[in-house]
């Protein structure tokens, strides 16, 4: 028996189903919850998410789920975030005018242009598989979850929104959508977040999770 | 400029069969949809895309399973579509494990459900699928029920409403093309394409990778979805002999349709990729 509780986060939106899918296939159990008793007793915590900013945080608040994660992630424990749950993490979006985000990262969220800086059409959302890409200032890889990844490796991404950190500290991983380069992950101390979606990136998506959860079984 | 190309494979399904039919009647059965999506997963599709042909309200438990059964073990995004009616109809169908959900006849009935759906379930979740024939006129005119009954509804200025209401990607099939192999109809994808700026999925032609290539660079669509070409590929490798229900004379001839070239997926993207599309080829292997 496992002796590591992991839980995703329900806070009612995302398809929570294909995290826990991934981290079964890899023999984890893990618990769907959004009681947050749960995540005061977790050993590590994933928050998925599909969908708008506002919405996320407005049902975080909602469910009275904001405080007990912001106290999660303060006490060290390892985190990781997906798509929307990335997102959240930053200080604020420019969705539907402002909306606040948890300030886990100091940064905000931007939507992409309909227009590229070559004056080129840019589809909204991005749907389908992009490169990540390592770059000089941010977080290097062997570092993190991403150690078996190689560079420019494609990972299957959904979004509409983009983040951008204060501070290039903490980047991981970069990615060029018609022409505009952003963040599309980030790693900073326990915490560790990808815009792309790892449980749909087939197999080298697979090996992200396969590293974090290794990382999170070793660390105790 | 990064925009990868999606190649992704439709499966038709009717009951627990993977079914193929040409201007969508006629179905033939092929064999069984896991047997197909497994492989397909294996020699690197982007996505999947599941469309339940017979679209009964009643008697879809072996759709679920097969839903299931493929979100526990392929890890790319599922598209599953057909007889979609209300917002439980969606969240069943996502709660047994789709990424996605194609929309056609419900929307065109009741262009409001699309909206409550993107609001429920994010804008990237639904998808809708415009079944179109061209007319004589040189109008194009959205069709539902696999191409059988006329809406009314221009294709245009209907995949500009649907973006409007929030979906997140518009499926195209050009039911004149559909299962032909004869090649894309061009003209109706770039006048989509121009309309809209979600993602256009173009289906419906494809009969060799050069059809597909055209459909991307001359058409603008940022995905093809692929049927005949890859089924008759994979089905030409396997034998007819553990298939009983259903119009199985066709696997048991073991006759091809001169007009569709058999390619796997590999093939395909390897063609794009020296045509200078961007697309994924799978570096892994089973």
């Amino acid at each position: 028996m496992q002796d590591l509780k992991i839980v995703i986060l329900d806070y009612g939106l995302g398809n929570l189903f294909s995290v826990q899918h991934v981290c079964k296939h890899l023999g984890y159990e893990t618990l769907v919850s959004h009681d947050r008793k749960d995540l005061a007793d977790a050993d590590a915590v994933i928050l998925p998410g599909v969908g708008a900013f506002r919405d996320a945080a407005d049902s975080m608040h909602e469910r009275g789920l904001v405080s007990p994660l912001k106290d999660f992630i303060s006490s060290g424990k390892p985190f990781m975030g997906v798509c929307l749950g990335m997102q959240l993490l930053f200080s604020e979006s420019e969705e539907f005018g402002s909306s606040e985000g948890l300030n886990i990262i100091e940064g905000s969220i931007k939507k992409f242009p309909s227009v590229g800086e070559a004056g080129n059409k840019i589809r909204v959302p991005q749907i389908g598989w992009n490169r990540i890409k390592e770059t000089e200032k941010g977080v290097k890889w062997k570092d993190s979850p991403l150690h078996s990844i190689e560079e420019g490796s494609y990972m299957y991404f959904v979004h509409s929104y983009y983040a951008k950190p204060a501070n290039e500290a903490c980047i991981l991983s970069v990615t060029e959508y018609e022409g505009l380069n952003y963040c599309s992950s980030v790693k900073q101390d326990n915490v560790f977040a990808m815009q792309f979606h790892p449980e749909k990136s087939a197999e080298h998506g697979i090996g992200i999770y396969r590293n974090w959860l290794k990382e999170i079984s070793t660390d105790r | 400029m990064t925009n990868t190309i999606r190649i992704i494979p439709r499966l038709d399904i009717k009951g627990p069969n993977l079914v193929k039919g040409i201007h969508l009647e006629g179905l033939r059965v092929l064999g069984k949809p896991e047997e197909f999506a497994k492989h397909y997963y294996e020699q690197g599709a982007d996505e999947l895309m599941y469309m339940d042909v017979v679209a009964s309200l009643y008697g879809r438990n072996s759709l679920f399973d097969i839903i299931s059964r493929t979100a526990k073990e392929l890890f790319i995004p599922l598209t599953v579509g057909g007889g979609l009616r209300t917002i439980d109809d969606i969240k069943n169908v996502l709660r047994a494990g789709a990424d996605k959900v194609s929309l056609n006849t419900a929307a065109i009935k009741d262009p409001q459900i699309i909206r409550q759906a993107s609001l429920k379930f994010g804008c990237s979740t639904i998808v809708v699928t415009i079944e179109v024939i061209r007319q004589s006129d040189g109008s194009y005119l959205a069709f539902t029920d696999n191409g059988r009954e006329d809406t009314g509804v221009e294709a245009i200025s209907w995949a500009r409403q649907a973006e409007e209401l929030g979906a997140g990607e518009i499926v195209l099939t050009s039911v004149d093309r559909e299962g032909t192999g004869t090649g894309f109809d061009i003209e109706l994808i770039k006048k989509i394409t121009d309309a809209v700026s979600v993602p256009v999925i173009a289906h419906g032609g494809a009969g060799k990778p050069g059809h597909i290539a055209s459909a991307i660079k001359d058409g603008g669509a940022s995905a093809v979805a692929v049927a005949s070409t890859l089924h008759y590929g994979y089905a030409a490798t396997r034998t007819a002999g553990n298939q009983t229900e259903g119009n199985t004379e066709f696997l048991k001839s073991g006759r091809t349709f001169s007009k569709i070239e058999p390619h796997s997926i590999r093939e395909i993207k390897e063609y794009l990729v020296n045509n200078e599309i961007d697309t994924r080829i799978a570096d892994y292997t089973f």
